[in-house]
Formats: structure tokens, C-alpha cells, sequence
């Protein structure tokens, strides 16, 4: 590939060019991409290896120039994009060095990644020290703009006060009777976040609730015997978990037996990835959260549509939670390169210029309409859905029931932390 | 009541899967001197085996209580391949050597068994439905249980009676003890040392493949299972002295009641309360319940 930014003379003759036949230089010019996600460990399966099947054929659509507008420029502005994807896995420190490894070595032009909120706590000021433009694509603690503000950084995906703010709201609009519920969550920062927040969300719209088990087994525990004896013991009206992934799953498979799905209304807030592979076997009548509008529970427009036929024409599966998230990154960041080169007279953007084109941005995501509202226009708001489980004619276990939220109906307001938000009652909450 | 007996029960599940996958940690310990990090690899390995295996043989069309025959072939399998691998390909060039050298050693045969694992079946997960449906469920107090769970008791005591029968009643078992007790003499008596050491391996491998491929039916079957297993046996085998079957008998005994009653009773403890229950056991008898100190024992 040839690269103009190493050959001045030829670049300024390039630039004049460019400025003569429109795209034509930007076809001979790369725009790098830094992607990390989980590629192994027990985050990969849900996670980070649909996210980056979503991201790859996603970006050899807009290579192609095969998406629907207003994503059908080749590239990013015409600029062929080259992804070098980065394994998650290791721990913050690792991929702090690996972010440095990204941007100082490999020269990436922006980084997409952090499925893991501590990796994206790590990653923030790292990426505002480097001044490196880096989305956040997925990681769901609030603490990334509610405790520091960035100029380098976005995340273009809610953050996780939604998921059970909206789970609640849906009881309330499905008339879902409780008066006493319990959690099973695993006891790190997601699954006692999740819990509080649930919790707090509860509070306010079923005041009279009480809570009649907490449990917190370890991440990856697998064995969950006692715990479902716990809860079978414990009666509760409604179950609330948290859980993702093999433990998800694992819940599942021995629960179902037991009965645990017909003593107890089961919610599980990011439970969507669980039902592909669990296919027939994933239990009826559990009500689901995807953390947005995702897969099933997407809306249905044309740009969803396209989507979500590439996708499954690729890997014969319905996207879920991960390649959505992955998506209306990677949307985003298209739009906003191609804004900056707008502003810039085509040329290939710095930092500093998509960092002010991706502020208060919004764009249409296959999910839906991304806001960046919040965070002093660094932070993304989005509609979320919400189903219960159910067989359709086909005997396939799908989502049905299902209610969406406007993004501003579970999302908290510019000025307000999230968990302050709700324990205010929803001040200023539009639900209409 | 209710609530005691189903505490009491909780926990002996629990401990008899422990009990399963902390025997083979144990026996190699006790007979190789060896502190096996890659028992957890390969207890994934054995839920891996177990869900290709299980559908191979359902499709000849045999009755569903096969699928509890062929998690056992599956386990073989696994021990047939991997115990000579290990053993007679790396292990055997380390013996005699520093112990935290040799824990280091399994520590990458570890990481590699995970890698491997990763290569050949992907990261998706994989399933295993028929073996937990095969002994139906059972009315116990106010609550079902899955008498699949149930049976690992049985199993249990079938593994330990097994492997102590093995080592006290048999011939192969005494020379092994001998091995164990003088290995220099045992070698100048004519005993073949190194096939002693790879049947005993050879049977730890098959244990923690036996616990894998037993575990299977009960998760999904992905990249990631082994390392919380490998820990809490280690605490096990720990509390219970190393190298001692009884002592990991007992050792899961007490994990499995301990943290079926914090999780009744103080969840917010559920795992602190393996790891404090095993420093306590250390502070009064730092070489575990069934140690005696300077001896080794199996």
C-alpha cells in the first residue's frame, strides 16, 4: 500500500490531486484501526468473538462500499480501512501496554475496543495522554465520565444504568406482580453494580417490594447447586440476574431441571447472547434484557434489516448484544471520520478533529438512534428493549412481548449520575 | 429441618464433584511429587472428550443410560492420550528437580492444554443434555434435585474405594506404595519406577478427565472452565494434606458444607469462606488435616 504520509514531495502533489478528483487520493489512503476484544477467555464466546465477526464483515462492507447509505462511501471517506485486532484478555495492565504497543507502534489511526469496564477505566486517561481518539464500544461501568471527563475518549453504547432501569420500567408495563424478589449475581464490580442498581430501580417503582435473598457466587463458578436450592428455598416472586456467558448458561442447564424457571419469574438483564446457542433448550416465559434494541429486539428498518442479513448470511446466527455494540461503533466512527474531512478539505482527520466531529454526535445505528448526550457530549445514550422468552410456529425459542424504551426514558440526564438518578425518582425521565 | 437437610445435601454434591477432581490432584502429589497445575487442563479436556464422545456412541442408536458409560470411555480416552504425552514426553526429564520448578512446568503444559483446546474446538460452546436426564429428578423435602447430581456421590465413592482398593489390596498398588516409601530401594528390587509412574499418573489424568467429562452436562462446554476448578481443589488438597486421600476426602467434605452454609446463611461470604477455612487448617497444621509431618503418605 502505498502511504503518502511518508513521501512529502509526492504528497503535496498528492493533495492537489485529491483536491482535483475528489476521493481519488483517499483510495489510495489507509485509516487504521486499532479493535480490541476478547478473543479468548471466558469473555470471547459471548462477547468479544461475535463482536469482532460483527466488526469484520461490517468493514468489509463499507471496503466494498456495499452499505446502505448513509453508509455507502468506500471505507471511511473513501480511505480503505485495516483493522489489527488485539486479544483483551491478559488484564488492565496488559492492555495498557498493548494500547501503547497499538498507537505508538502500529500506528493506529483511532482504537475501538474494552468489553471489560476495568480495561476501560485503565484505557481512558492512557488514550488522553497519547492523544489517541478511542471509542469505548461496550464496557458498562457509569464511572467512565461520571468520575473524570475525557477529550480523547466516547463511548458509543449506554452505560449499564439503563439495563435495569429499563428491566423495571418493563415489569411495571407488563404488570408483573412483586412482592418479593432476589438477585444471583457474580460477585465482582458488573454483578453487584447490576444488583444495586436493580435494586435502587425497584425502590422507586415497586416501593413495597423487599428483597428476600442476595447471592453472589464467584465469576466462572459453574456449580450452582446450592445456589438454586437458595432461591427454590427463598420463594421469591422474581429472580434478577445479572449473569453472562458460561455462567449464564450453567444457571440455565441446571436450574431448568429443578424447576427453578416455574417457581420464580426469571429475568436475566444481558441474558440475549444465552439463546442462540441454548437454541430449543433455553427455558420459556424468562423475560431478557440485550442491553439495547439488539437482535431480536431490534427495530425494523432498512438499515437493521441489511444488517442483520449480513450478518446472518456470514455466520448463520442472529446478531446479538456484542456485534450491535460492535456495529453502531464502528457506524459511528465511519460518520464522523467522513464529518471531519468535510470540515478538513478531505484530508485524513487527526484526533483532535474526530474528536470534535464525535462530540454531542448522533447518528442511526442498526439499534437505533446513538446520542452522545452525556459525558459532555462524550457519552452514548441509546432505546432499549426488553422480551420474554417464547416458542414461535417454528418451535424456535425467540423473543416476543416485547416493549421498547425511549433512550431518554432509562437514561439519566446530562447533568446526573446514574445511580443518583434513579435514586431521585427519574427526574426528568421521558418515557412517551 | 428442611433447611438443614438441604444444606447437608447442597453441600455433599458439591463436595463430591470436588472430591472427584481434588483424588487425582492428590494421587499425583503423593506418588510423583509433582503439584499437577495442569489437572484443571485437563478436566476441561474431559468435559470436551465427554460432549464428542456421547452423541458418537448415541448414534448407533444405544439406550440413553450409555451416555453415562461413554463419559467414562470418554475419560479413557483422555488419560490413554494425554498421561503418556505428559508424562513420559516432559514431566519425567524434571523428576528429582526443584518442586516450584516442576509447578511451573505443569503451569505451561496448563496454558498450552488451554490453547490447544481453544485450536481444535473453537471458542463456541458445547453441550451435552442426555446423561442428566437419564436418572430423572427426586423429591427431597420441599425441593426437586436432579438425581444425576445426586449419583456423583455414588461416583465419588466409587472413585475413592476404587483408587484405595487399588493401592492396598492389589499388587501393583503395594509396589506402588513401596515406590512411594523408598523409590531407590524399590528400583534396586527389580520394580519398573517409570512404569509406576505412569500408571499412577495415568490414573490422576483419568480422574480429572472423569470429573471434566462428568461436569459436562451440567455447563457449557467453553474455553475457561479450568482455572476456578484447579484452585478449588488445590484448596482441597491443601486442607486436606497433600498427597493424602483421605485428607482430600475430607478437605471436600468440608469446602462443600462450609460454602453450601455460607451461601444459606452469609452469601456475601460464599467464597471467602473456602479460603478461610483453609488458612485456618494451615495456622494449626500448616501440612494439611492428614499429613504426618515428613512422611509421605497415600
Amino acid at each position: 500500500m502505498f502511504d503518502v504520509r511518508k513521501r512529502g514531495g509526492i504528497a503535496a502533489l498528492l493533495a492537489g490531486a485529491a483536491l482535483a478528483f475528489g476521493g481519488a487520493a483517499q483510495a489510495q489512503e489507509t485509516f487504521k484501526v486499532g479493535i480490541v476484544t476478547f478473543l479468548s477467555g471466558q469473555a470471547a464466546q459471548s462477547f468479544g468473538v461475535p463482536a469482532w465477526d460483527g466488526g469484520k464483515v461490517l468493514i468489509e462492507a463499507f471496503n466494498n462500499g456495499t452499505a446502505p447509505a448513509p453508509y455507502d462511501k468506500k471505507g471511511f471517506g473513501g480511505m480503505e480501512i485495516v483493522p489489527v485486532v488485539i486479544d483483551e484478555a491478559g488484564g488492565a495492565t496488559v492492555q495498557v501496554q498493548e494500547y501503547r504497543n497499538l498507537v505508538q507502534r502500529e500506528n493506529v489511526d483511532v482504537v475501538v475496543g474494552y468489553v471489560s469496564s476495568g480495561d476501560c477505566l485503565a484505557i481512558a486517561p492512557v488514550a488522553e495522554e497519547l492523544k489517541k481518539f478511542t471509542i469505548l464500544y461496550d464496557c458498562g461501568t457509569p464511572r467512565i465520565f461520571e468520575d473524570a471527563s475525557y477529550e480523547y475518549v466516547f463511548r458509543t453504547a449506554a452505560h449499564a444504568t439503563q439495563d435495569n432501569v429499563g428491566l423495571a420500567r418493563y415489569l411495571k408495563a407488563k404488570g408483573v406482580e412483586v412482592s418479593t424478589y432476589a438477585g444471583i449475581n457474580q460477585d465482582y464490580a458488573w454483578g453487584h453494580d447490576s444488583w444495586a442498581d436493580f435494586t435502587a430501580a425497584m425502590k422507586q417503582v415497586y416501593p413495597e417490594a423487599t428483597v428476600s435473598a442476595e447471592l453472589f457466587p464467584a465469576f466462572g463458578a459453574g456449580q450452582y447447586g446450592t445456589e438454586i436450592s437458595a432461591l427454590l428455598q427463598a420463594r421469591p416472586d422474581l429472580i434478577h440476574s445479572s449473569l453472562w456467558g458460561g455462567d449464564n448458561q450453567a444457571l440455565i442447564l441446571q436450574g431448568l431441571p429443578r424447576g427453578l424457571f416455574q417457581r420464580s419469574q426469571v429475568v436475566f438483564s444481558a441474558g440475549d447472547h444465552a439463546m442462540p446457542p441454548l437454541g430449543a433448550n433455553y427455558p420459556e416465559g424468562v423475560i431478557v434484557g440485550a442491553r439495547g434494541a439488539y437482535g431480536y429486539m431490534a427495530p425494523d428498518t432498512e438499515l437493521n434489516r441489511w444488517w442483520t442479513k449480513l450478518y446472518m448470511d456470514a455466520y448463520n446466527v442472529i446478531p446479538v448484544q456484542a456485534p450491535y455494540r460492535m456495529a453502531q461503533a464502528l457506524t459511528g466512527l465511519k460518520l464522523a471520520v467522513e464529518k471531519a474531512m468535510e470540515a478538513n478539505g478531505g484530508k485524513k482527520p487527526t484526533s483532535e478533529e474526530l474528536a470534535a466531529a464525535m462530540k454531542n454526535f448522533s447518528w442511526e445505528s442498526p439499534a437505533g438512534l446513538i446520542e452522545m448526550t452525556n459525558g459532555g457530549g462524550h457519552q452514548a445514550i441509546q432505546p432499549i428493549a426488553f422480551g420474554r422468552s417464547m416458542k414461535n410456529d417454528a418451535g424456535e425459542v425467540v423473543l416476543g412481548d416485547i416493549v421498547r424504551f425511549p433512550a431518554r426514558c432509562v437514561n439519566p440526564p446530562a447533568d446526573m449520575k446514574g445511580i443518583d438518578w434513579i435514586n431521585a425518582g427519574f427526574p426528568g425521565a421521558q418515557c412517551d | 429441618m428442611d433447611l438443614v437437610l438441604t444444606i447437608i445435601l447442597d453441600g455433599l454434591i458439591y463436595a463430591s464433584w470436588l472430591f472427584i477432581v481434588a483424588l487425582g490432584l492428590t494421587l499425583v502429589f503423593g506418588v510423583l511429587r509433582i503439584l499437577n497445575f495442569a489437572h484443571g487442563g485437563i478436566y476441561a479436556l474431559g468435559s470436551y472428550a465427554a460432549v464428542i464422545v456421547t452423541p458418537f456412541f448415541a448414534g448407533f442408536g444405544l439406550p440413553d443410560w450409555f451416555s453415562i458409560v461413554s463419559m467414562f470411555i470418554a475419560a479413557m480416552a483422555v488419560a490413554i492420550v494425554l498421561a503418556p504425552l505428559i508424562e513420559r514426553g516432559l514431566l519425567r526429564f524434571f523428576y528429582g528437580r526443584d518442586e516450584v520448578l516442576i509447578l511451573l512446568i505443569t503451569y505451561s503444559v496448563f496454558l498450552m492444554l488451554e490453547d490447544a483446546t481453544k485450536l481444535i474446538f473453537g471458542v463456541n460452546p458445547y453441550y451435552l443434555f442426555e446423561p442428566r436426564n437419564v436418572l430423572g429428578n427426586v423429591e427431597i423435602g420441599s425441593l426437586y434435585y436432579v438425581g444425576y447430581d445426586l449419583a456423583l456421590g455414588g461416583l465419588a465413592v466409587i472413585c475413592g474405594a476404587g483408587v484405595w482398593f487399588g493401592l492396598r489390596r492389589t499388587r501393583i498398588g503395594k509396589v506402588t506404595l513401596a515406590v512411594i516409601a523408598e523409590p531407590e530401594v524399590a528400583q534396586a528390587m527389580g520394580v519398573n519406577i517409570a512404569r509406576i509412574y505412569l500408571l499412577a499418573f495415568g490414573v490422576g489424568v483419568f480422574l480429572a478427565a472423569l470429573g471434566g467429562a462428568f461436569t459436562a452436562p451440567l455447563i457449557s462446554v467453553q474455553p475457561g472452565n479450568s482455572v476456578s476448578v484447579i484452585i478449588v481443589s488445590f484448596a482441597v488438597v491443601i486442607i486436606g494434606g497433600l498427597g493424602s486421600i483421605p485428607g482430600a476426602a475430607v478437605g471436600a467434605l468440608i469446602v462443600g458444607l462450609a460454602r453450601s452454609f455460607a451461601v444459606y446463611e452469609f452469601p456475601e461470604a460464599e467464597i471467602f469462606i473456602i479460603y478461610l477455612v483453609m488458612v485456618a487448617v494451615l495456622i494449626f497444621r500448616p501440612e494439611g488435616l492428614f499429613t504426618p509431618v515428613k512422611a509421605r503418605k497415600i
